[in-house]
């Protein structure tokens, strides 16, 4: 047991987020059950999605208790994705005009 | 571990001074980590991105096709004693894989423990829920195929890019949880036989293994589901 350096901790924080991940699951499905549209479907699955993955990275994974050095050289790099995806989101729509205008596909 | 790690004691070893110490202390950078965990996590970055890239293909095509998207809570609705259930196999799914995440990180922390026993059953339970994930992919791969229609170039409710995207998407995390099932399944093995309390060498390293090999193969799974959080939210409730 000494010589093992590791991620010790007290099992219980273990259930208690289990058991949120599964609150939260269940919530997203209700999201859809109930059939919410437009922006507040969107912020609801979106705010549910991070909380989730938050949740996993920081106590599953002991992301929490790594030191900085870790958690930024993994953590940081994934913000350029928010660069692809804000691209491709310009990018989608300026295809769907050019369909619209061109092929009259859109409504 | 313990001489290497002399070198980490007199460096701050918390807040941003100790993230400035340990990148530039002309030592290792990943202190208190394990190599193979500090390379899991790296791994797991790269892996990150080509999710990512997936996830950002599939919302492109989406949102630039001018044909009505299929609508997934009724695509992938199960029928029940003749009544309707929108997403509820994928329902299904999502908590069965968080459940094996939960066993996963239980297994980890027994792990830790030196318990060997309650270590081995909670991979191989973690393992059993992984297979059944695996499994009503499979059913749902097939009933989306021979019932509804739906092919990799085209399908009869809407636009075609929903079948290439939603193969290749799905198929690849479940691609990730079958090696995953490999990969607990072989670690439960070698816990149980207690190959990490008699220092036996593993058989494709030749290295001798310890129980951190556990919380390795765990952020791999935990990953797994990660990316699963990710595809339910922006797949099937979209």
């Amino acid at each position: 047991m000494e010589n093992v350096q590791g991620q010790q901790h007290p099992i219980g924080i273990y259930f208690k987020i289990w058991g949120l991940l599964f609150v939260l699951s269940t919530l997203s499905y209700l999201v859809d059950i109930y059939e919410f549209q437009g922006y507040l479907r969107w912020t609801l699955i979106l705010v549910f999605m991070a909380l989730k993955a938050g949740f996993i990275i920081a106590v599953f994974m002991h992301m929490r208790w790594e030191r900085l050095a870790l958690s930024y050289a993994i953590l940081v790099p994934p913000i350029l994705l928010g660069v692809l995806i804000w691209i491709m989101v310009i990018e989608s729509d300026y295809t769907f005009a050019t369909r619209g205008i061109y092929f009259g596909g859109a409504p | 571990m313990a001489p290497s790690d002399s070198d980490s004691t007199a460096a701050p070893t918390e807040g941003l001074t100790s993230l400035a110490a340990d990148w530039s202390s002309d030592q290792r950078t990943f202190k208190n980590v394990p190599w193979g965990k500090a390379m899991m996590w790296i791994f797991l970055l790269s892996d990150t991105f080509i999710f990512t890239i997936f996830l950002t293909a599939y919302m492109t095509v989406r949102m630039s096709t001018t044909e009505p998207w299929p609508i997934s809570s009724e695509v992938f609705a199960l029928t029940i004693a003749g009544e309707e259930m929108p997403l509820l196999l994928i329902a299904i799914m999502t908590f069965i894989l968080i459940s094996s995440s939960g066993t996963m990180a239980l297994a980890v922390n027994y792990g830790y423990r030196r318990d060997r026993v309650k270590t081995a059953v909670l991979l191989l339970i973690t393992a059993a829920f992984g297979a059944s994930f695996v499994g009503m992919q499979a059913f749902e791969w097939t009933k989306l195929i021979l019932e509804e229609g739906v092919r990799p170039w085209g399908n009869p409710m809407g636009a075609a890019q929903f079948g290439s995207t939603f193969f290749m998407i799905t198929g690849f995390h479940g691609t990730h949880v079958s090696i995953g099932v490999i990969f607990l399944v072989i670690i439960a093995r070698k816990v149980w036989r207690g190959e990490f309390d008699n220092n036996t060498r593993g058989f494709f390293t030749s290295q001798k293994g310890n129980y951190e090999v556990v919380e390795i193969t765990g952020l791999y799974w935990h990953f797994v589901d990660l990316v699963w959080v990710f595809i339910f939210a922006v797949f099937y409730l979209w």
